[in-house]
């Protein structure tokens, strides 16, 4: 997974999902501050809604009422749902 | 916040033998102790309920012979071929329970699209939703010293597939296990994250401590791990718990970081989980696209496995839940032996 100038960096764009880098990557946040990833891959998040922004915490799923274990059919859908807005501020690690 | 030595590497000892839960774990026990006792036979193995204590604690014991093995143990006991034939029998009782009782899935994408749907928050859905906005230090420090089990060893298990694989998926899953080993660095290996949260509660990190206190059906979840890494023939089954538990991982470590805050458990227990939401949220799409797509690519037949790997995964992992969930809503101890008192950083 090393970066070497004889073979190009990949780069992965998932379908409603992050964007997986091979790492380390830098991130320019919009505030100018850099955020250094050094994992082997990193997934940027896309969506916007990530908790840890700019990586992704998997806050692009679909959401569903009832819990996985007891099926999941597809009218219990609800893209988009958000159990916690409010609490994103002051999580990031 | 007080400064401490640094702690011990939590296996640097070998644990005791725990005691026993009934016939066959009392057998295994013994025959650890004294080569020369006797096993017992395949109809023992077969009266008794592959679920219930006994039998699940003389599977754990059994393999356990393949981690840090037991203090008073011989060491070549791992190969000892009473003791696998015993092994084997448990494994083929356990085994067919869970083909038995997880759910088929048309294929594997299936199986993992329904993972990939995440239930709204809803103290319902599961034990770290429940965690997350009513669990207390109380609970936390139960739910962390049952897990210890398997985290003390975390990512052990699937290092077995290893061999078993080739190509693209060996390269993939070796880097997925690169990165729960601490990618080099000793201080960040998950199983030693782990510790440092069990110190953060006030728990003993020592290898096997909290073995006897832990329901058969914790244990279960770890054994299931070990029955899939240890069998070639069930490297789909593996890679399908593998990916199970590395997609359902994030969000729920995300809600447990949480309680782990809301608790003021401190800095290194809300670390693992953190470390967890980011880390299992590029492990879940490696496991997805690099591991099971080249593994299915170049072994089809494997498909019904890996999605048993993920519903049996799903299976044992409800049964805990519900046993924690039953014990923690009524106030009681989900632990068979209750923590000793105090403890916690924040005490
Ligand atoms: S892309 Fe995954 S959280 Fe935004
Ligand atoms: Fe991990
Ligand atoms: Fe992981």
């Amino acid at each position: 997974m090393r970066n070497t100038p004889e073979r190009p960096r990949r780069v992965v764009v998932e379908r409603d999902g992050p964007v997986l880098v091979e790492g380390p990557v830098t991130v320019l946040g919009d505030d100018g501050v850099p955020v250094t990833s050094h994992r082997f891959v990193v997934a940027v998040c896309t969506c916007r809604r990530s908790r840890t922004y700019p990586w992704c915490d998997t806050s692009h799923r679909r959401k569903s009422k009832k819990p996985q274990s007891e099926g999941d059919g597809p009218a219990d859908l609800c893209p988009g749902a958000d159990e916690d807005g409010a609490a994103r501020k002051g999580e990031r690690s | 916040m007080t400064t401490t030595a640094p702690r011990q590497e939590s296996r640097a000892t070998t644990p005791p033998l725990p005691p026993a839960r009934g016939p066959l774990s009392a057998a295994v026990i013994a025959s650890l102790r004294d080569s020369t006792a006797p096993l017992p036979d395949a109809g023992a193995v077969t009266a008794a309920d592959p679920y219930g204590d006994d039998a699940q604690l003389a599977l754990y014991l059994l393999y356990e012979l393949h981690y840090q093995g037991f203090a008073g143990v011989a060491e070549d006991r791992e190969w000892d071929v009473e003791l696998l034939r015993l092994r084997g029998r448990l494994e083929d009782r356990f085994l067919a329970r869970l083909r038995a009782e997880a759910p088929s899935r048309p294929s594997a994408a299936d199986a993992i699209d329904a993972l990939l749907i995440e239930p709204v928050a809803d103290e319902d859905a599961g034990v770290s939703h429940w965690l997350q906005s009513a669990g207390g230090l109380r609970e936390l420090r139960e739910y962390a010293a049952l897990r210890s089990l398997y985290h003390l060893k975390e990512a052990d298990p699937h290092a077995w597939v290893l061999p078993r694989l080739y190509g693209r998926a060996k390269a993939a899953m070796v880097a997925v296990e690169f990165d729960e080993f601490g990618a080099g660095h000793a201080e960040d290996v998950h199983a030693r994250l782990f510790a440092d949260l069990m110190a953060d509660l006030g728990l003993d990190t020592a290898y096997g401590r909290w073995l006897d206190a832990a329901p058969a059906e914790a244990l279960a979840t770890v054994n299931v791990m070990s029955l899939f890494g240890l069998h070639r023939s069930l490297r789909g089954a593996l890679v399908g718990h593998f990916a199970a538990v590395e997609i359902t991982s994030s969000p729920g470590s995300r809600r447990l970081a949480r309680a782990m805050r809301r608790t003021g458990a401190g800095p290194a227990a809300e670390r693992f989980y953190d470390e967890h939401v980011e880390a299992d949220a590029v492990h879940e799409q490696v496991v997805r696209h690099e591991v099971i797509a080249p593994l299915l690519a170049a072994e089809p037949r494997l498909e019904a496995d890996v999605v048993f790997g993920v519903e049996a995964t799903g299976l044992l992992e409800d049964r805990l839940g519900a046993v924690l969930l039953d014990a923690w809503r009524a106030g009681r101890s989900a632990l068979r032996t209750p923590l000793p008192e105090g403890g916690g950083r924040a005490r």
